[in-house]
């Protein structure tokens, strides 16, 4: 199994967060990785993105090819389709609902949702409500991956070990909280897919 | 041993550690930082006393490290690609000298600009220092070459400068360690004391020495475990891969295959039995490496003879900007791969000033203050505040290098664009802006100094800045006349005091200096994050 993923979002929108525990999940499984970071003046409010790549076989690219990605995993709605010429014709696009403006122009939410709905194969849900009503605002990151997790290949009990193992500092209260987020993206995804 | 999960930085910091370093020296840069960083943050180098706290600039760190190579002990030296400009008379010079304890310097180019201002390639500043070069093309690669590296160093008193790009410096991935950390070095002086006086009669000795090294540093490099020649079937075209552009010409081959011969490059000067047999064999050459056409340009000089070589100079990758494995697909006649086109209401989203940032007042002030004056007297720096140049606030004109605003404020003011005004960092201040004020104050310029004083080195991730509490002082020393040293609280409520003291110095013959001082906000966030942990 291999999955090649672009994460995107904000800076500050908790894409490396979700790179983690992706990335753990995958090599508490014996699975290689690499996962290729942006830092520096980008993180001032700007776009970000992030290559992971999880694979049972040795990876060489730390840079995923475009038209071959399996998914985009994005916090931010038009962050979604700025990496669309990566996702290969059977990838698919887990989004975000939540616009993030800290720009003068950004586009009509509602255009941003009709381009989003032209991908053949897309997942989009308002995270930010929905780890609101969970109880933790901070979890909608948590809540994407919880969405993008159907479509890993990997055991559901991974990743709620791998949250486990990421907020084990945080006390139970913040676990309890993400693994709901998770679960709460997850039930989204698998009625909506 | 069990793999760690590093970042190319902390696999060159951790195999630093390994390897029984004394000391690093640095100044932070994207996309070095992240090794210095990793020492700072490592119990076992703070138990055993390995110097790590940052140097005011590059060219500081340089020669720090050749104090302690002189000593006898082993060092490493991290910069950005445009930090080895600042570092570049020592390291030039410590190629001259050479090391005794050993010596890496590591400098991180960043092709396609993520961070920086040129995409400039240190290997062509290995070159021409004449020291060895290693490129590492994966993480793991990173951390043995250091600790070869190490052991060339010491074994043939050079200095190695190591070269890593934004991609290698910032991907993370396995890395399994030596099986036994080795030893700091004792204190050990160089057997002739006079190796590292550079007076020219002695100079001349050691140049003939480097000039005679450099074909020990071919022939290690025909046997160096990082060049191998991996032979392929098809011989109608040979590939030279440096670097990391190696993982991009594999990822093109999905059973990781080449079918060409292929000469991978991890150590500099260049193999040339290697490169030679690869010429015999093949009808042609595809260079492929990160950066400038280095390998490319010194084939196309020392073959003298027929065979094609392509690359970058012939259009056959682009001229300029990162790899990938794309870009190596069309190179090699393979199909390319697309996704979907990006739709046309997608903007940009550009980094920006945070919300709260005290630059943002201060660029409020001094925009009001030059109103009534013509555009185009804001003469600016390198660090967050250089954002200053976007919209809404379009207020600075310059960024250079580390240090040019005061010196490009001096030398406009001279040509008489009066008033002038410098705009620069409390870090970038103390890492080259102190000479030229101190230029400044001797031709009494009527220029005024900007010194916005956030208390961090803010864009880099908020390093120490050694120009805390300070810059009065430094400025005082300098010969700035203590009434001409106002100091401004940048919140919007003083805004129209901050105007009124800008106002009274920039009508000053002669040069003021005016700190805005107040705490970046990232910088607070993060100490109250921290507090909270530690309860």
């Amino acid at each position: 199994m291999k999955k090649d993923i672009i994460l995107a979002g904000v800076g500050g929108q908790g894409i490396i967060s979700i790179a983690a525990i992706i990335g753990y999940a995958a090599l508490e499984q014996g699975m290689f990785l690499k996962q290729s970071e942006v830092h520096g003046m980008s993180q001032r409010g700007g776009d970000v993105m992030s290559n992971l790549r999880i694979s049972h076989e040795n990876i060489a690219s730390d840079l995923i090819p475009f038209g071959q990605a399996d998914m985009i995993i994005s916090i931010e709605p038009l962050e979604s389709l700025r990496y669309l010429p990566y996702l290969s014709g059977t990838g698919w696009v887990i989004t975000n609902t939540r616009p993030f403006n800290n720009i003068p122009n950004y586009p009509d939410p509602e255009k941003i949702m009709e381009e989003i709905g032209k991908v053949p194969h897309h997942i989009a849900l308002d995270a930010d409500a929905t780890a609101k009503e969970i109880g933790s605002a901070k979890a909608a990151n948590i809540v994407i991956l919880g969405a993008a997790s159907p479509f890993l290949d990997m055991a559901y009990e991974k990743f709620e070990e791998a949250i486990r193992f990421t907020f084990r500092k945080k006390g139970e209260k913040v676990i309890e909280l993400n693994l709901a987020a998770l679960k709460a993206g997850r039930d989204f995804a698998n009625a909506h897919k | 041993m069990q793999k760690l999960l590093l970042l190319g930085d902390e696999a060159i910091a951790q195999g630093a550690i390994d390897s029984g370093i004394s000391g690093i020296y640095a100044y932070p840069g994207t996309p070095s930082t992240e090794i210095t960083e990793f020492v700072q943050n490592s119990k076992f180098a703070h138990e055993n006393h390995i110097h790590s706290s940052w140097s005011t600039n590059e060219k500081t760190a340089m020669e720090s490290a050749l104090g302690m190579s002189y000593a006898g002990k082993r060092t490493m030296v991290c910069m950005k690609h445009v930090g080895l400009n600042v570092a570049a008379d020592p390291f030039i010079n410590s190629a001259i000298t050479g090391a005794n304890g050993g010596i890496i310097v590591v400098s991180a180019d960043d092709p396609s600009m993520h961070s920086s201002q040129n995409e400039q390639d240190s290997r062509f500043f290995g070159n021409f220092a004449m020291v060895p070069i290693l490129e590492p093309g994966n993480q793991q690669e990173a951390y043995d070459m250091v600790c070869y590296g190490y052991d060339f160093s010491e074994k043939f008193n050079i200095p190695v400068l190591m070269r890593i790009t934004t991609r290698m410096a910032h991907s993370r991935s396995g890395v399994t360690r030596l099986t036994e950390i080795r030893k700091q070095n004792d204190l050990k002086m160089p057997s002739d004391l006079r190796q590292f006086v550079l007076l020219p009669n002695l100079a001349k000795k050691r140049y003939k020495k480097l000039l005679k090294d450099q074909l020990t540093f071919v022939a290690e490099s025909e046997v160096s475990p990082f060049n191998k020649y991996i032979d392929g079937k098809d011989k109608s075209k040979g590939i030279i891969v440096a670097g990391i552009a190696y993982n991009y010409l594999l990822e093109n081959y999905p059973d990781r295959v080449v079918p060409y011969p292929v000469l991978k490059i991890g150590q500099y000067p260049l193999p040339r039995t290697l490169v030679e047999k690869l010429a015999d064999e093949c009808d042609e050459i595809l260079v492929i490496e990160e950066g400038y056409p280095m390998v490319e340009e010194s084939l196309k000089g020392y073959l003298g003879r027929g065979i094609k070589v392509h690359g970058r100079l012939d259009g056959t990758l682009p001229r300029d900007g990162e790899l990938n494995p794309n870009l190596l697909a069309v190179a090699l006649g393979i199909p390319d791969t697309f996704g979907l086109p990006v739709p046309d209401l997608v903007v940009g989203r550009p980094p920006s000033l945070c919300s709260g940032c005290p630059h943002i007042d201060s660029y409020y002030a001094l925009s009001e203050t030059l109103s009534k004056l013509s555009n185009g007297r804001v003469f600016s720096d390198i660090g967050c505040y250089t954002l200053g140049a976007l919209k809404p606030y379009e207020a600075i004109n310059s960024c250079v290098d580390m240090g040019a605003s005061i010196t490009m404020a001096k030398g406009a003011a001279d040509a008489g664009l009066i008033p002038s005004v410098a705009v620069i960092g409390d870090s970038t201040f103390t890492h080259s802006g102190m000479t030229g004020l101190l230029d400044a104050v001797n031709d009494k310029s009527p220029i005024t100094v900007m010194i916005l004083d956030n208390g961090t080195t803010a864009m880099t991730g908020g390093q120490d800045s050694q120009a805390f509490g300070k810059i009065e002082d430094i400025c005082r020393g300098l010969g700035v006349e203590a009434a001409h040293i106002r100091v401004l609280k940048p919140l919007k409520k003083y805004h129209d005091e901050n105007v009124a003291i800008l106002k009274e110095e920039l009508a000053y013959d002669g040069v003021s200096v005016i700190i805005p001082r107040r705490e970046c906000i990232v910088a607070i966030d993060k100490r109250i994050r921290e507090k909270f942990k530690n309860k």
